[in-house]
C-alpha cells in the first residue's frame, strides 16, 4: 500500500489556454486512477493557484450561458465535491484587490463538504514540499 | 535504472515544446530508463497518422515510431484526442489511448515525472 501524492499549481489565467481547465481535469482524474493502481495504492491530488491562476477562482462565470461550455468554475466546484484540497494564494488575490468575496469559496450546492482554502504562499510552498511530483499548468 | 512519466501539452506546431520532450525521451531511453509519455490537449496531434515532413514544421512522427520500437510507451488522452476529430482509426499505430488517469497512475511509480508545456 502507498500513497503518491501530486500538486498541481495553476498559474495561467482562465479562458486563455486549456491548461487551467486541464489541471482540474487531471486533478479529478485522481478518484478514479486505482483502476490501474493494485489495491490499496493512491495517487492524491492537492490543487493550488497562484499568480494569474487565481482569476481562475472568480466566482459566476458565464461561459455556459455565452458559449454552451462549462465553466472553470464548475470544474474547481466538482473537485470540492471530490474532496480534493484546493488552495488559493492569499498575496496574488490581493494583487488583483479581490478578496473571499470574489471567488468560489464552496460547492454547497454541488453538495459538497470541502471548501476552497485561501492561503499565503508559504503554505503553498510547504503543499510543494510535500508532494512526490508537481505538475505546473 | 529508472522510470520516467512525461506529460506534454503542446501542440506538434507552434512551440518546441514537444520537440523537446521527445528528445527527452530518447536520451532516457538511450540511457536505459523506461518511459511513460502522455500526450494531452493539443498535443494529441502527435498522435494522428500521416504527418508529412516539412523543414519549416516540427516533424516527430518518425522519430516518435523509432522510440515506440526502442520501448517508448506513448499514451494520447482520448478525451483531448476525440475532441479534437482525432478518431482511433487515423491514430499512428501502437500510440495508446486512455483517459487522464492513465497519467496519473503513471506518475504513481515514477521515478520522475516532467510536466512540459503547455500553450
Amino acid at each position: 500500500m502507498a500513497t503518491t501524492k501530486l500538486g498541481f499549481l495553476v498559474q495561467r489565467p482562465p479562458y486563455k489556454s486549456e491548461n487551467p481547465k486541464l489541471a482540474l481535469t487531471h486533478a479529478i482524474a485522481s478518484q478514479s486512477v486505482e483502476v490501474y493502481l493494485n489495491d490499496g495504492d493512491l495517487v492524491t491530488a492537492d490543487i493550488a493557484f497562484v499568480g494569474d491562476g487565481v482569476l481562475n477562482c472568480l466566482k459566476n462565470q458565464k461561459t455556459m450561458e455565452k458559449y454552451g461550455l462549462s465553466s472553470t468554475e464548475s470544474h474547481i466546484k466538482s473537485s470540492l465535491l471530490l474532496d480534493l484540497n484546493v488552495m488559493v494564494c492569499r498575496e496574488d488575490l490581493e494583487r488583483f484587490g479581490l478578496s473571499e468575496n470574489d471567488i468560489i469559496m464552496d460547492a454547497v450546492e454541488f453538495g459538497a463538504d470541502m471548501t476552497v482554502k485561501v492561503v499565503p504562499f508559504s503554505e503553498i510552498t510547504k503543499m510543494m514540499e510535500d508532494v512526490n511530483h508537481l505538475l505546473f499548468f | 535504472m529508472g522510470k520516467f512519466t512525461i506529460g506534454c501539452f503542446s501542440s506538434l506546431v507552434g512551440s518546441m515544446s514537444l520537440d523537446f520532450a521527445v528528445k527527452l525521451s530518447a536520451a532516457a531511453i538511450e540511457k536505459g530508463h523506461k518511459v511513460d509519455f502522455w500526450v494531452s490537449g493539443n498535443a494529441t496531434m502527435l498522435s494522428i497518422k500521416g504527418q508529412r515532413a516539412f523543414k519549416d514544421y516540427s516533424a516527430l512522427m518518425k522519430p516518435v515510431q523509432e522510440l515506440m520500437g526502442k520501448g517508448l510507451t506513448i499514451t494520447a488522452c482520448e478525451a483531448c484526442a476525440e475532441a479534437r476529430g482525432y478518431h482511433k482509426d487515423n491514430t499512428l499505430e501502437g500510440f495508446k489511448r486512455h483517459s487522464m488517469d492513465w497519467y496519473l497512475a503513471s506518475a504513481f511509480d515514477a521515478d520522475r515525472v516532467l510536466h512540459i508545456g503547455g500553450e
